[in-house]
């Protein structure tokens, strides 16, 4: 369990963390996400022992770790660009924290091996990073701060750097290892998708403040700020409002609650359809539709047709 | 055709200012035949600046290796007020010529200077005597190991170092299996720097050590005496030897070069 109070992190003139509170319970897996320069790794390395705070502790299984040097804490890191030993192999990487230790060598052997195991990486144990691949490295990197047994697991932009089929392939292999390990996990990201994908709990994080905290559903359909819901999922405005594209309805006449717009291209993206409409103001907009409810319709560029937006799925533009 | 005339022009360039003096060096050293080569080389007092050369090099090349390991650490990976100014600082033997340091060494530690008679009480003499020519060069040397590390802490970044702290390793234990290992060809290259800069060094060491003959005389004064005293062949085998020292060091850094270069 990882609790913050009231951390404030300043660099210079930069207020990189104010006054930001937060608790992860035991064993979940929290994502911190946020576009670049909202605090989110600064808060992550405060956590680690790697930032000093200017204001506020953190508590790490109710015990205040505030003024502890990162090596005391017990916590697993895990870096953006991997950080691996590179004079180390596989097996002294993922080993290192067990032999400062000075822990006996069969135990340090057994531990490395199964950890390999874990993360895919048998028969890799004599390798060097460099004859890694970018992927590999960061299961490397993951089983190394795992071997310490850390009684919370930070990540720092972890898929970062990896293209993008093997950052898929990677959280969906990360979400798996969180469910058989269960270690308090805490993962940086500023890739909304991955972390409603992979975490119980998102919290997001603007200008060095939490915007909103909540499950990835709580966040998606209610958002507490335009911020919020513009971060979450692409947005479109429409009668002084934001709301999804794809809860925007399209109908072929006119209704009390309709607004007339011309269709201006229909764009066919495999299993979605995208029609770019031009509203009566002459303002555009875009609607997301299935396949099948594009088929139904039969638009073409120049039509007229009548779009309706849901109640529930508004969200008044620049209020908070 | 361009590139032949470059490389020509390299040749050239290269064999009237290196390569032809060198060489001519070595064959004026020989042609006596090496009977006199040896004999010349065999002195009392070329033996006493041999070894004397050497043991200048083996104190001060540690020390320079030392010092500049950590000024390098303390100029990137801290944030100490001053640390710019270290980086400069740390240039100037470079910039100032060497007898320079040698006159400033004499003006506080000589006979008359800051710290020379305090010393003296105590029975320490800095000027013309071995501790000298270690200090000055010393100062002459300090900036190889620390510029040939800084690049190379600087492109490795503290990942590495972060990581093993987070996994419990001590500042002492992340230095000596993390950082050093990393910073190791570029500290081979400066120490090989440093002791090809200690073997020859002449301006500081001119001034500082008196060159008293079988006491305070290294290999490059041993040169210059024996050629102010008409003696050329005694000066160019001396010379050679010297030379010899230099072509080692040289092939040394070589290799160590192309280990790095592998990495």
């Amino acid at each position: 369990m990882i609790r913050v109070d009231s951390l404030s992190k300043r660099f210079g003139d930069f207020v990189a963390l104010g006054d930001v509170s937060l608790h992860v319970p035991a064993g979940s897996l929290t994502a911190l996400l946020g576009p670049s320069g909202s605090g989110k790794s600064t808060l992550l390395r405060t956590i680690a022992g790697l930032e000093t705070p200017d204001g506020g502790t953190v508590h790490l299984d109710g015990t205040d770790v505030t003024n502890v040097a990162p090596q005391d804490r017990g916590v697993g890191f895990v870096f953006q660009h991997y950080a691996a030993f590179k004079h180390m192999n596989v097996r002294d990487n993922v080993a290192f924290g067990l032999t400062i230790r000075k822990r006996p060598k069969d135990e340090i052997r057994d531990t490395v091996d199964r950890l390999l195991d874990v993360v895919g990486l048998t028969g890799f144990q004599t390798r060097y990073p460099s004859q890694l691949s970018g992927g590999q490295r960061q299961r490397m990197a993951l089983a190394r701060a795992l071997a310490i047994e850390p009684k919370v697991l930070l990540l720092d932009e972890p898929f970062g750097a990896l293209d993008r089929n093997v950052r898929t392939e990677l959280r969906t292999w990360l979400r798996r290892l969180h469910d058989e390990v269960h270690v308090t996990t805490v993962l940086v990201t500023h890739d909304q998708e991955e972390a409603m994908d992979l975490a119980d709990q998102i919290v997001l994080l603007n200008h060095g403040s939490i915007e909103q905290e909540g499950s990835p559903t709580e966040l998606y359909d209610t958002p507490a700020s335009d911020f919020v819901m513009g971060f979450l999922g692409p947005v479109v405005e429409l009668d002084g409002g934001l709301v999804r594209p794809h809860d925007v309805a399209i109908a072929l006449t006119a209704d009390h609650d309709t607004t007339e717009a011309q269709v201006v291209r229909v764009v066919h993206l495999g299993f979605e359809v995208r029609i770019e409409l031009e509203l009566a103001g002459g303002s555009p907009l875009t609607v997301q539709l299935t396949r099948a409810q594009a088929a139904r319709l039969e638009l073409e560029a120049g039509q007229i047709v009548f779009v309706r937006v849901p109640e529930v799925a508004t969200f008044a533009a620049g209020g908070i | 055709m361009s590139r032949i005339a470059l490389r020509l022009t390299m040749f050239v360039y290269l064999g009237l200012v290196l390569i032809v003096p060198v060489a001519m060096v070595l064959v004026r050293t020989f042609s006596p035949g090496l009977g006199a080569f040896w004999s010349s080389v065999t002195t009392p007092a070329a033996i006493h600046a041999f070894w004397l050369t050497l043991l200048v090099a083996a104190i001060t090349v540690p020390i320079v290796a030392v010092l500049g390991v950590v000024a390098a650490l303390v100029i990137v990976r801290t944030r100490l007020p001053g640390r710019r100014l270290l980086e400069v600082v740390i240039d100037l033997p470079f910039a100032i010529s060497p007898v320079v340091v040698g006159l400033a060494l004499v003006l506080v530690y000589g006979r008359d200077g800051w710290l020379g008679p305090a010393l003296a009480s105590v029975g320490i003499h800095m000027i013309f005597s071995v501790p000298g020519i270690v200090l000055a060069t010393v100062f002459v040397c300090l900036p190889f190991v620390a510029r040939e590390v800084v690049p190379v802490l600087r492109e490795i970044g503290d990942d590495q170092e972060l990581a093993a702290a987070t996994l419990g390793a001590s500042r002492w234990t992340t230095f000596i299996r993390i950082t050093l290992p990393s910073i190791r060809w570029g500290l081979a290259y400066g120490i090989v720097l440093s002791t090809a800069r200690a073997i020859g060094e002449f301006g500081a060491v001119s001034v500082v050590s008196g060159k008293v003959s079988g006491k305070t005389e290294t290999l490059t004064l041993l040169v210059e005496k024996r050629y102010q005293n008409f003696d050329s062949a005694g000066a160019y085998a001396a010379s050679a030897l010297l030379a010899i020292i230099a072509v080692t060091t040289l092939l040394t850094m070589t290799y160590v070069q192309r280990k790095a270069s592998r990495q």
